[in-house]
């Protein structure tokens, strides 16, 4: 290939074997993922903070570091989501100050999974394919479905058959051919490397694998820029195959190794559904391996047994000094809510997952009181309705007439005036 | 009737490009050895210096984890199923 960008080629994260940068995620030697390799020799002289500045705001002004060889011709709009002060949650949480990465509102279907599509899919592109795939939890589907879409190739996408309505209405309404398996996300993803391996398409999480992953990176390096070029002190990032985890790490190295921002040292932790949390239940027992599970949570988002990077996560928070937690269901809802009554942000079951996991690791002083904390919310709300209904409460209902409100309004001591 | 193993395209080089091999082991374990002897050197691909199953593979017998099961000592009969399979990305 003449033109590959600032990408060097693919490399086994096991035992550094280079493989041309083809449309290829594991090591014929030994199984080891394959991760792309990159020229930072010249990334130096061409990304600077300036350069940055100077370009749209958009996850692609970081695009030297994201693996694709020309110009993105998925999801050119996706990204640079807000980075948002959470005094009032920082407050019920204890701690001097917090801030809240919010991907809920990420373009263009409401999850960081648009990060890591619009990558596989230029890439995909780039590479000659005409139709997109993918084994989802539901927010992939959702994104690869859309952004396929508008760019007009084909797509199946492969859901466990009983995933929140919401995420299967979100993948259906874009013409995607959507296919529920009889199965939890494991099953389906084992009969995605089967079908990989049969039809000529890019799988953006198993052939693509090595691109894909890396999109996760615009997340951590947009936290950077947005706390004024700094690395947080503390990350607190939710895990289903634990790959986000470990790419925002990176993202903090490549920035630092680049004198983009300073290396003062950082700390990432990583959340789990206790219903699924093979990650942190080997974190927590000091583990380096994990032992796989069968999920049974509510964030369904999160609901991976056999997770691909719990290996190279638990890695990542043993060197920099974080921690794992987990927290049950109701925890869960409880972390939507705080975060929704707290900072007005409508967070799907991931995201209470976030919440839920930093009240512990606070409580607890392995995140210390006098520190601050960025929180990675990945997804939107309204996409798992199904998770919180029942748990809100229910409008009070009455005709249209003013003494039957201030009625309601006597008796309804919560519902204060204006 | 014999076991069916399906090898990913990452091995299918070590196997003259075959998709679907069929062996008569007892184990896990004895189908990856009955493997190794008709296409050496496939063993080593899928088991570390050790002799245990890579962290990166994932072998299944009829649709289920062998880790759930008994390990490289799961027991196979004749018409079982096994899918040799890269660990999964997220999704």
């Amino acid at each position: 290939m003449s033109n590959q960008g600032f990408m060097k080629a693919l490399k086994c994260r096991e035992c550094g074997r280079e493989y041309p940068l083809a449309a290829t995620h594991v090591c014929e030697f030994d199984f080891g993922p394959l991760e792309v390799a990159y020229d930072y020799d010249r990334i130096k002289k061409a990304l600077t903070r300036e350069s940055i500045e100077s370009r749209a705001k958009t996850m692609w002004r970081y695009r030297e570091l994201l693996p694709i060889a020309g110009e993105p011709t998925v999801g050119a709009q996706v990204g640079y989501t807000p980075l948002v002060k959470a005094d009032r949650l920082a407050k019920r949480l204890g701690i001097r100050e917090l801030w809240v990465k919010n991907d809920a509102v990420n373009y263009p279907t409401l999850s960081f999974k648009d990060r890591v599509v619009s990558v596989a899919l230029s890439r995909a592109r780039e590479l000659g394919f005409t139709t997109a795939a993918c084994a989802s939890t539901g927010n992939l589907a959702n994104s690869v479905a859309a952004n396929a879409a508008a760019a007009g190739m084909e797509t199946y996408v492969f859901i466990p058959s009983d995933l929140e309505q919401g995420k299967i209405i979100n993948s259906l309404v874009y013409g995607a051919n959507v296919i529920g398996i009889k199965g939890h996300y494991d099953e389906v993803n084992r009969l995605c490397a089967e079908i990989a391996g049969k039809y000529p398409w890019a799988f953006v999480n198993v052939n693509m694998r090595p691109y894909y992953a890396e999109g996760s990176k615009s997340m951590g390096f947009e936290i950077q820029e947005q706390l004024g070029w700094q690395i947080p002190k503390h990350t607190v990032v939710c895990m289903a195959s634990g790959s986000l985890l470990t790419k925002i790490h990176k993202s903090y190295q490549e920035f630092s190794k680049l004198g983009i921002t300073t290396d003062t040292g950082w700390k990432i932790h990583g959340a789990q559904a206790t219903g699924c949390s093979p990650i942190t239940s080997a974190q927590k027992a000091g583990l380096d391996f994990f032992k796989p599970v069968k999920p049974n949570t509510i964030a369904k988002s999160l609901a991976i047994g056999t997770p691909a990077d719990g290996f190279y996560a638990l890695k990542v928070m043993k060197e920099t000094g974080g921690h794992g937690e987990d927290v049950t269901d109701d925890e869960i809802r409880e972390g939507i809510s705080l975060l929704a009554e707290c900072e007005g942000i409508f967070a799907e079951t991931a995201g209470g997952v976030t919440v839920g996991v930093a009240k512990k690791l606070i409580a607890q002083g392995k995140i210390p009181a006098t520190d601050s904390a960025v929180l990675c919310i990945t997804g939107n709300g309204l996409k798992t309705l199904d998770a919180v209904v029942g748990h809100v409460g229910e409008p009070r209902e009455i005709r249209p007439s003013l003494r039957e409100f201030e009625s309601l309004l006597e008796s309804a001591k919560t519902l204060a005036p204006a | 009737m014999p076991v069916a193993i399906r090898i990913p395209p990452t091995l299918r080089r070590y196997c003259d490009g075959a998709d679907l091999l069929h062996v008569q082991p007892d184990t896990v374990a004895g189908a990856i050895d009955q493997l190794h002897r008709r296409f050496h050197g496939i063993r080593d691909r899928i088991v570390d210096e050790t002799g245990k199953v890579r962290g990166s593979v994932l072998v299944y017998v009829n649709e289920e984890d062998i880790r759930f099961l008994q390990e490289q000592r799961t027991p196979l009969k004749p018409g079982d199923e096994v899918s040799i399979i890269p660990a999964f990305a997220g999704g």
